[in-house]
């Protein structure tokens, strides 16, 4: 099916990604593209078939809630754009 | 030295022919030389080689060496480094040093190998040819007009151009076995859960395997041998145990039942790849082997499927990516909202955003069911096709790709072309097998690649399979033109 560029807009929105004007034309043809060449799985009939999130069907292991790692803030701040004080900065977010 | 298996180059060490610093330094010497028609690293690691490398030599002195202990490999840059950028060919982490190291490189690291440099890839390994890689595209050693494949097109340019003996790859859809093949060397993505994912940059979490890429199935197992293994900080790291993956190397073929998926025959497969395929065929049948011609009636399936379900992982992993913890972050944010949309928006390339893009549509409400759960349904259906074959058969083979490594430029500007190279490995990762390439022959001078599929944990199956074929035959041991040139 094709998308249409208010769409596709609406989905860069929602991923975060901004799409230039320029762009916005050639990136809706490229998605649609995709979207058209998997339309073809809608002609399956799946009826009954449990959806398969992991090839071996394995599921999630719990482990005992122990603390087992320690505190590396100082490493981990020291690879971030802008810290201070231990804390992340973004833009101001309230006025 | 640069011409020697690594089986070859370990025992060269233990018998000290040559040491590790020596050897180490032969490789950097070659990189240095021939890596600039290549472009097969992002980084090369050096100062801190050649301490490894001293510090290896010590423990070979000692006699207390591993199977690995001096030898130089390189890394895909994927898996986390600490203390050396990991970019994944992005600028996203252009500037990025993990403060630790992935499993797979804390596991080498333990058995006294040395961190020769990280190779590139396409950005964040989505791409068939390494052409999407922010560092610019790695090149074929068999001739530097074609690509090398991808994603893991760096670390298979560099093991065919011999400035690595051997590498680390990973493989969502192909990405170990379609390079492999271009380039004319031997890599295995093993069943999905078999070696740890922790600190590999996340593509598609369902479907992303790490694994080894050699000149020979005998170097691949000894890498296996290291790479393998639970990790209790990976959830979905397997706990069946591992073996020894050299134990059965030599085994014998007779009896062995080789299935033959129709679907991998068929249109759109070169003809001469196909020749050399079938004469592959016929050296396992002349060893006692027996092949089975049957089918996988969902293959058509398996790209549309791929491309729902890869994108729609790959969208919630790269959320992570927006500016504020590490990694790129665009000049000047005028608000929260301006820094994560233009951050992305400057530091992902237009493949990575499209798949983003697409895998976002695919999980947003109202179209769920139509794609993420359909794929997810046609997934168990196109698993269950591998489970039904290998009811009749011990391993399926069939090409690692439809034709040989194509030009630079070639597809690069058509997606849909580009998906279509790796229709014949997709299948394998929606259903968490094991699969390898393997050199079976040229195509007007370029490698090309027969796969090996296995069933579930069965890798020490197809390396036995595959060096039995390399004992028989020679085209693992062709060296390219163009690396012929340097030191040694």
């Amino acid at each position: 099916m094709a998308i249409e560029q208010g769409e596709v807009e609406k989905i860069a929105e929602l991923a975060r990604i901004r799409i230039s004007k320029e762009e916005i034309g050639d990136v809706t043809q490229r998605i649609t593209e995709v979207l058209q060449m998997v339309d073809q799985l809608q002609a399956v009939d799946t009826r009954d078939i449990e959806p398969m999130a992991n090839p071996l069907d394995a599921t999630q292991r719990l482990r005992p809630d122990e603390v087992t790692q320690s505190n590396r803030r100082d490493a981990f701040q020291a690879i971030a754009p802008a810290v201070e004080n231990g804390l992340y900065l973004v833009p101001k977010v309230i006025e | 030295m640069h011409t020697k298996s690594v089986a070859q180059l370990a025992k060269g060490l233990r018998e000290r022919q040559f040491s590790s610093a020596e050897l180490t330094r032969a490789y950097l010497d070659r990189i240095t030389t021939l890596d600039t028609q290549y472009n097969s690293f992002i980084t090369v690691n050096e100062a801190a080689a050649l301490e490894a490398a001293e510090a290896a030599d010590r423990s070979l002195a000692v006699g207390n060496a591993n199977a690995l202990t001096g030898i130089p490999i390189a890394h895909k840059d994927i898996f986390c480094t600490e203390g050396v950028r990991t970019s994944c060919g992005s600028r996203m982490l252009e500037n990025f040093i993990p403060p630790y190291d992935a499993t797979v490189i804390e596991r080498f690291k333990a058995a006294g190998a040395v961190l020769l440099g990280k190779t590139n890839m396409d950005e964040f390994a989505m791409g068939s040819s390494n052409e999407s890689s922010f560092y610019g595209p790695a090149r074929n050693p068999w001739n530097t007009d074609l690509v090398p494949g991808g994603s893991s097109g760096g670390s298979a340019a560099a093991v065919a151009g011999l400035l690595a003996p051997a590498a680390t790859g990973t493989d969502t859809g192909g990405s170990i076995r379609q390079p492999a093949a271009f380039c004319g060397i031997t890599g295995l993505k093993p069943t999905y859960g078999r070696v740890s994912r922790l600190g590999i940059v996340a593509f598609a979490s369902s479907l992303d395997q790490a694994g080894p890429m050699a000149h020979s199935a005998e170097d691949c197992a000894l890498l296996l041998n290291i790479m393998a293994g639970h990790d209790p900080l990976d959830s979905t790291s397997s706990t069946v145990a591992t073996q020894d993956y050299c134990a059965t190397l030599d085994d014998s073929l007779e009896g062995l039942r080789i299935g033959l998926p129709a679907e991998y025959f068929g249109e759109g497969l070169d003809v001469t790849t196909g020749e050399c395929i079938n004469n592959a065929l016929k050296e396992l049948e002349a060893q006692g082997a027996t092949l089975v011609e049957l089918s996988l009636p969902h293959s058509a399936l398996t790209i549309p499927t791929y491309y729902i379900i890869a994108p729609a992982e790959a969208s919630t992993n790269l959320s992570r990516f927006d500016g504020v913890r590490y990694g790129y972050r665009c000049e000047n944010p005028a608000d929260l909202h301006d820094l994560y949309s233009r951050t992305r928006q400057e530091g992902f390339g237009e493949e990575v955003k499209r798949r983003i893009l697409v895998g976002t549509y695919a999980l947003s409400a109202g179209y769920y069911d139509a794609y993420y759960k359909k794929a997810q349904q046609i997934r168990r259906l196109i698993k269950q096709d591998f489970m039904d074959c290998f009811e009749q058969v011990d391993i399926i083979a069939g090409p690692t790709a439809p034709g040989p490594a194509f030009a630079l430029g070639a597809k690069s500007n058509d997606p849909i072309s580009m998906y279509l190279e790796d229709v014949y490995t997709l299948a394998v990762n929606l259903a968490g097998l094991p699969g390898m390439s393997l050199p079976a022959g040229f195509v007007e001078g370029k490698p090309v690649g027969l796969q090996l599929i296995g069933r579930h944990f069965d890798e020490a199956r197809l390396l036995n399979v595959a060096h039995r074929f390399q004992q028989a035959t020679d085209w693992h041991l062709s060296t390219p033109d163009s690396a012929k040139g340097g030191s040694l």
